[in-house]
């Protein structure tokens, strides 16, 4: 198992000629929390868009798991173990909580050609969202329409559609964006307690949320990557200082 | 559990009471002697089926289709050119009409859902046109004026639809196994899939989903359910021609489904009857009653979201 | 193939595209601007041929009854857009196809209340009833040329307008951000009246142009609409360019389709199967055109950026 779980080498995607990434190369290991920052533009959200499928890259690689799935489409690449929240809450906001999650649950429990038996008799399906719910902090709104609950619990609320298909690989856009002091603590424990068996690539603008659970840290700006390193290293690397962290970084630490 | 069954007989008397009147009425309408009113239950029916079948990809899966009585064509067709030559094999028939409609959902399908919105909805109706127009080219099967059928569909003689209480009887059986189907499916795995894919189809593919084929498998399911009620309307009316598969059928299909509400289980059925008995009643009074069924149409799609169908459901299906 | 038929046809295709087309550049900005799906849209197209039928019976005069029923019929455009379109803009696309098609029953049925279930004919000046020679040995209606020229006037003006002038720009924003509109303090209210009712207006043009050949009828307007769909779709929903493109390229499909396939097809079928085979086919030509085009294409040949 010495091979990383992601391996993304030299990814490019342009559009109109601006470099929305440029040669981006990065590792993630299991176990490891791989936090990407940058300024507003730097491309991030990009590449987890190329990560997950939704844009293809013009040249490059991404492998997963050992496995190169550079132009697979989403699905395939979610049903490999790929799951991913979203930096603008996407839920299905017609749906119970518990039927938000269920609907992950149901994506990774085989085909859905089943015409017949009514989806609540699939205990399976039930126990899995409760446990992923309750992992979250959700477990006391299960019924609650998904459209009705608020930011906070919105991106909680993903969070659970995300660990409840048991990922190998989380990719989190963003899962603080919005959140008050407490919820963010919240998130925090949540997302330290998941490292174990996963990796995580995580987007992020809130540097104590960075600093508190990155091991890794890649600085992207303007579509490149101008330093990976652990926290101290960035911490320290001068380049990065210029060019982004400024004089913040030390308040953040 | 609320949420999760979307459990639609809402008013378990009221369906009942409506199948039971269903049941009672030839024997009510044999003692009035108004054969008149077993026709106007029949055509009713049939409609109620094919607005169902739109209802299974428009309110539940989000797919606005402007082309869906091109399957009631298709289905009455099916009926039409085997008895042309004099063939009036029943299975034959119907095997001819639902395979007929599944195989035109499935190849039409694999252009429509790649297009989305505006597009899906034009592409649909120029597909219906598409056999509109081939029909209308085809000298042989009558071209614009149709064929007119002698015979209908027969089951060696086991079942009897010259006889028009038992073709009546065989109407509402397919309307109960077609309501019960979609009752089912909806609620079945495959249905979180379409209606996931409704509200978020985005998010349907980042959770893993391939959605495109279920909303196709969906697309075929409800072409082959309007087939069938084709191939009823067919040994109904004893004659076919194009104008049944004309996009203004599809527009007044449509006009049902919204009149009865989307996505719920009951809606179009309702929607079908409102359509009918405006249609009997008004067309008495006025010739020109097509006027106020086109201002009832402006002041639904203003005021009316839901339709009514909501009356006769506690849970909707569209929010 | 007769060079002479050939000369003629492409003609023919030439009038049908640009009858399309105006009809379709209504549509196409409508939808464009306002993302409002109008399926009345060939209720316009009938309102105009029986505008100037009337008017032109009264007044025996074509040029009259023409320079009359276009306003009457932008009067229509607007007063139906004032008083059911505007409320529609903000609901969504089943809706706006339930409302529309509502519209088609009420217009039907109030052609039917004034003019009665028959359609009104009526005859062209002797002026235009002529033929005159295209091409050395080859005549052709000059009636129908004069339709060809303004349909093609009016493609360039349009053109004009929409590159060249302060309304253009707001229309060419409009079709790729409509929030942009909005935001440069135009009242978008006017704006959305001006190109619904000079769609009306083109919609009219091209159903009372067509009226002296065929005639004034109820429902006129509801086949050639779904044409007028698929040229836009083919177009690009939203485009004048597409919908100019794709309604030559409908038009002459169409039209040589159905005069040539039968001769093509006997080249690889029987005699017997050409003859059968072909007016299915060559019915069918333009929809698998557009599905073809919509399988590598599914925005159309020019969507318009932005969306």
């Amino acid at each position: 198992m010495n091979a990383p779980l992601l391996e993304v080498s030299t990814l490019s995607r342009n559009f109109g000629g601006i470099a929305a990434a440029s040669e981006v190369s990065l590792e993630l290991a299991r176990g490891e929390v791989h936090a990407i920052i940058g300024p507003n533009g730097a491309g991030k959200t990009t590449l987890v868009s190329l990560l997950a499928g939704e844009l293809r890259a013009d040249s490059g690689a991404i492998r997963f798991r050992g496995e190169t799935i550079t132009n697979m489409p989403v699905h395939a690449r979610a049903q490999r173990g790929l799951a991913r929240t979203f930096q603008i809450t996407s839920i299905f906001p017609e749906f119970s909580a518990l039927e938000n999650v269920a609907m992950a649950i149901q994506a990774h429990a085989g085909h859905s050609f089943r015409f017949w038996r009514p989806v609540t008799q699939n205990a399976i399906l039930q126990q899995g969202a409760r446990n992923a719910l309750e992992q979250v902090g959700l477990a006391g709104i299960p019924e609650r329409n998904a459209g009705e609950m608020s930011h906070g619990e919105h991106r909680l609320l993903e969070m659970a559609m995300a660990l409840a298909t048991q990922p190998a690989l989380l990719l989190l856009d963003e899962p603080a964006a919005g959140l008050g002091p407490e919820e963010t603590t919240a998130m925090v424990a949540i997302l330290r307690g998941l490292r174990q068996d996963k990796g995580i690539l995580l987007v992020e603008h809130d540097m104590d949320v960075v600093f508190a659970i990155a091991d890794r840290i890649t600085v992207m700006v303007s579509g490149r990557t101008i330093a990976t390193g652990s926290p101290e290293e960035i911490r320290e690397d001068e380049n990065v200082r210029k060019a982004y962290l400024g004089d913040g970084v030390d308040e953040g630490a | 559990m609320r949420q999760l069954v979307q459990k639609p007989p809402g008013r378990y008397w009221l369906v009942f009471a409506a199948v039971l009147v269903l049941l009672l009425a030839p024997a009510a309408i044999a003692y009035l002697d108004q054969p008149f009113y077993l026709d106007v239950l029949m055509r009713l029916m049939i409609l109620a089926i094919a607005a169902s079948s739109l209802n299974l990809i428009l309110g539940y899966s989000g797919m606005i289709s402007l082309g869906h009585s091109v399957y009631i064509g298709i289905g009455a067709y099916a009926v039409g050119i085997p008895a042309y030559y004099d063939q009036y094999n029943g299975l034959l028939q119907l095997a001819l009409a639902l395979g007929g409609a599944g195989l035109f959902a499935l190849v039409t399908g694999l252009i429509c859902l790649r297009t989305r919105g505006a597009y899906f909805i034009m592409i649909t109706l120029a597909f219906a046109q598409m056999m509109y127009f081939t029909f209308v080219s085809i000298e042989e099967y009558g071209g614009d004026d149709g064929l007119v059928i002698y015979a209908r569909s027969d089951f060696a003689g086991l079942y009897d639809l010259e006889n028009n209480v038992r073709l009546y009887y065989l109407v509402l059986g397919c309307l109960l196994l077609t309501l019960l189907l979609v009752h089912r499916i909806v609620n079945s795995h495959f249905g979180m899939v379409i209606r996931g894919a409704k509200s978020n189809d985005r998010r349907m593919q980042a959770v893993g989903f391939p959605t495109f084929r279920y909303r196709l498998t969906c697309y075929v399911i409800s072409g082959m359910i309007c087939g069938l009620a084709g191939w009823l309307m067919g040994n109904f009316t004893g004659f076919i021609s194009p104008e049944m598969m004309d996009w203004t059928r599809s527009g007044e299909l449509i006009a049902m489904v919204i009149l009865g509400g989307p996505g719920s289980l009951f809606g179009p059925a309702i929607g079908a009857a409102v359509f009918i008995l405006m249609e009997t009643v008004l067309a008495e009074v006025t010739i020109y009653w097509h006027l106020y069924l086109g201002l009832l149409l402006i002041l639904v799609a203003k005021f009316g979201r839901g339709g009514l169908g909501g009356l006769f459901q506690r849970n909707r299906g569209t929010p | 193939m007769d060079s002479t038929l050939l000369v003629i046809q492409i003609l023919n295709g030439l009038q049908l595209g640009v009858l399309l087309f105006l009809l379709a550049a209504g549509l196409t900005l409508v939808f464009g601007i306002m993302d409002f799906i109008n399926l009345a849209h060939g209720s316009f197209y009938m309102v105009g041929a029986f505008f100037c039928a009337t008017l032109t019976l009264w007044f025996d005069s074509f040029l009259l009854g023409l320079l009359l029923a276009l306003p009457l019929t932008l009067a229509v455009g607007v007063v139906v857009e004032l008083l059911v379109v505007r409320h529609l803009y903000q609901e969504d696309h089943l809706q706006q196809i339930l409302a529309t098609f509502g519209l088609i029953l009420v217009a039907d049925t109030l052609v039917h209340i004034i003019w009665g279930p028959e359609g009104l004919t009526f005859a062209l000046p002797e002026v235009l009833n002529g033929q005159v020679t295209v091409l050395p040995g080859i005549r052709f209606p000059i009636y129908r040329i004069l339709i060809i020229s303004v349909g093609l006037l009016i493609a360039a003006g349009l053109y004009w307008v929409v590159a060249r002038t302060r309304i253009g720009m707001l229309i060419r924003a409009g079709a790729s951000n409509r929030r942009m509109v909005g935001a440069l303090g135009v009242d978008i209210r006017y704006l959305f009246t001006l190109v619904f009712g000079a769609g009306a207006v083109m919609a009219g043009l091209a159903g009372l142009m067509i009226a002296p050949i065929t005639e004034a009828s109820i429902g006129m307007g509801n086949e050639i609409l779904i044409v007028a769909f698929v040229v836009i779709v083919i177009g690009g929903i939203g485009s004048i360019k597409g919908a100019f493109l794709g309604a030559l390229l409908v038009g002459l499909i169409d039209t040589l389709g159905r005069s040539f396939l039968d001769g093509m097809l006997k080249l690889v079928l029987s005699n017997q199967a050409a003859e059968t085979s072909a007016p299915a086919i060559s019915a069918m030509l333009i929809y698998i055109l557009m599905a073809a085009i919509l399988y590598f294409r599914p925005q159309g040949l020019f969507p318009p950026k932005g969306r």
